[in-house]
């Protein structure tokens, strides 16, 4: 209560005499006493260290015979919750679904009964049971003193002469060669992670000729089985439906227009490549240009292709142009065409790469 | 103003305005959600003339204000002629129609007509001309129907926009895939064939009527799902699951944090 113990610096303003086991006063955000701001202690330090007491019972001892009966009990039921969940691992069936719920629901409640319950008993006896008085604990020195260092260098130095290290240059640098050899092990399996990508980047599996097919069915389409504005619906290239590979890359989703509502591309503005499309039906790459999602959430009042995941918005009656959000580039176009037996085909591969960009793209 | 003045400092006060914040935010919540009613559509046999007038009548007095006495369409409301039967029983049996806030979208609310007075409705568009018919209950039932196919074609092509287990999700400027939790296998057949509002349209000779019934069939099956337990959360995956553990999680952290560093009061 001094003022020599620097400590107290904001006082309670009433009862500061009885106030005494609370410790000092502090206002969280500003700087400690500037006793207790000295971590290593400072051996010539003539700063007086205030040995408090430590109460030896709580600040209120009614209050701590109540909470102490609370903690036991807390604690009690932890150890009854330990015993259920162990109980209700051994003896609740797991055969059925309903049996696994049941399982999960009691081991999980037992476990978090059993947690709490300890985590509150602990509390409570801190808060409730504990005096509550801050300490300053004086600390020595951190660094050994000076003979100890020495005696260490010297230990060190007469290791090192009796192992040879220094004497012997090639056990040490055969050493040496033998770490660097454990760490360059790794980095050859690194390098080894596969073959490069190539071309492959730049193709898919379309060309001229291969039929779309609607993916699930595997059924071809002609143009006037696709025929109401509006529609929309996932094809992929016949005969590579069940290689997921391929359909990574090569899935696509093909858009059927009214007359006139498609803005053909030309050199001022960039539109739909109208010589790909057949009867007003559009194809463009399903995998989004961003990161690769599935894109495919068209909305036929707004003919806007929307991407799930980051919200990327193509205008599929300009060419798929991005309109909104995070891709850089249009879905690419297919170009279409029809065969001899009047089922949409593809004239051509993509002409440009499908799905996210990469390096050397350009 | 001076009760809360000689409150605000009670050690309850932190957490009476941790409290009143979540039940403000929950109830806001709530009200914006809001919810609606299901309707069953079941078919019928073929329209009498006696049908088509009452049909009229209705029209006249419930939607031409914004589709034209004639259905020709106004600049509030499309042109009916040739959206067939099915448009029709799918937008007023969902209730969505007659719309009532004219906003993003025209959401599912309470039916106000009964099931006949929507067929009058709907044999009056047909007799306009073209579309395809109410669907016969054969048509739509998922009995017997190829559920691995007809999921296929559902994480394919509708999954994006109604998701994985038909919960729905968000389209752009506002509008939304509803939830197909209370759409009935004639309101799903209908929309497929009819395309409502932003939905493509898929018609029977892109996905045939079988295959319809095989989405029909998965959709309900996965409604039949058995719950493994927990809290579902509408069955959305990770947002939602995100979204409460960290407003739940947050707000149970900072009353222990609370609670911990409390003082206790001076006497």
């Amino acid at each position: 209560m001094s003022e020599t113990n620097g400590s107290h610096w904001d006082l309670p303003p009433d009862g500061a005499e009885q106030a005494e086991p609370r410790g000092p006063y502090r206002v969280i955000g500003t700087p400690p006493p500037a006793q207790a701001r000295t971590l290593l202690g400072d051996a010539d330090s003539t700063a007086e260290v205030v040995v408090r007491e430590l109460p030896a019972g709580p600040d209120d001892p009614r209050k701590a015979k109540g909470a102490e009966r609370i903690v036991v009990a807390l604690f009690t039921i932890s150890l009854l919750a330990s015993i259920a969940f162990i109980v209700a691992y051994v003896a609740l069936p797991l055969h059925s679904l309903d049996g696994v719920f049941r399982s999960n629901l009691a081991l999980g409640l037992s476990m978090a009964i059993a947690f709490g319950a300890v985590a509150m008993g602990a509390a409570i006896w801190v808060k409730v049971i504990m005096p509550h008085v801050e300490l300053v604990e004086a600390r020595k020195p951190l660094a050994s003193t000076a003979d100890a260092r020495a005696a260490f260098a010297k230990t060190f130095t007469e290791g090192a002469e009796a192992s040879g290290f220094a004497k012997r240059p090639m056990l040490r640098r055969t050493l040496i060669a033998a770490s660097a050899g454990l760490a360059l092990a790794p980095l050859v399996v690194l390098r080894d992670m596969g073959p490069l990508p190539g071309t492959s980047l730049r193709h898919t599996v379309w060309r001229k000729g291969m039929r779309l097919i609607v993916y699930g069915p595997n059924t071809p389409l002609r143009p006037a089985d696709f025929a109401v504005p509006g529609q929309m619906i996932t094809v992929v290239p016949d005969g590579y439906q069940d290689n997921l590979d391929v359909l990574a890359k090569a899935t696509t989703i093909i858009i059927k227009f009214a007359p006139g509502q498609l803005v053909p591309n030309t050199p001022q503005r960039y539109g739909t490549q109208m010589n790909w499309t057949v009867d007003n039906i559009v194809a463009y790459s399903k995998i989004c240009t961003h990161v690769g999602c599935p894109v495919a959430l068209y909305e036929e009042t707004t003919h806007n292709i929307l991407c799930p995941c980051h919200q990327s918005t193509f205008d599929a009656t300009r060419g798929a142009a991005v309109i909104f959000g995070p891709a850089a580039r249009p879905l690419p176009q297919l170009p279409l065409g029809t065969d001899a037996q009047g089922y949409l085909i593809a004239t051509h591969d993509y002409y440009e790469p499908v799905g996210p960009s990469f390096w050397e793209r350009g | 103003m001076s009760w809360i003045k000689a409150r605000r400092r009670h050690p309850a006060a932190g957490y009476a305005v941790v409290l009143l914040g979540l039940v403000v935010i929950g109830l806001g919540y709530a009200a914006i959600a809001g919810s609606g009613s299901a309707a069953y559509a079941a078919p019928r046999g073929g329209p009498s003339a006696l049908d088509i007038a009452k049909g009229r009548a209705l029209f006249s007095d419930t939607c031409s204000s914004c589709h034209g006495l004639n259905a020709q369409g106004t600049s509030a409301g499309p042109s009916l002629v040739g959206v067939g039967a099915a448009a029709v029983d799918f937008q007023v049996s969902t209730g969505r129609m007659p719309g009532k806030d004219f906003d993003a979208e025209m959401p599912r609310k309470p039916v106000i007509f009964t099931l006949t007075q929507i067929h009058q409705i709907a044999d009056y568009i047909a007799s306009l001309g073209g579309g395809p018919a109410i669907p016969s209950a054969a048509q739509v039932s998922p009995v017997g129907a190829d559920v691995a196919l007809g999921q296929q074609l559902f994480i394919t092509d509708c999954a994006q926009c109604h998701n994985f287990s038909g919960a729905g999700g968000a389209l752009t400027y506002g509008k939304s895939a509803p939830s197909l939790d209370r759409s009935t296998p004639t309101q799903m057949y209908e929309a497929m064939q009819t395309g409502p509002e932003a939905m493509p349209v898929f018609s029977d000779t892109t996905i045939t009527p079988a295959q319809k019934r095989d989405i029909i069939a998965y959709v309900t099956a996965v409604r039949a799902e058995p719950n493994p337990g927990g809290f579902s959360l509408g069955r959305v995956g990770p947002v939602t699951e995100g979204l409460v553990a960290f407003l739940g999680g947050i707000a149970i952290l900072v009353f222990a944090a609370m609670w911990l560093t409390m003082r206790r009061r001076q006497v």
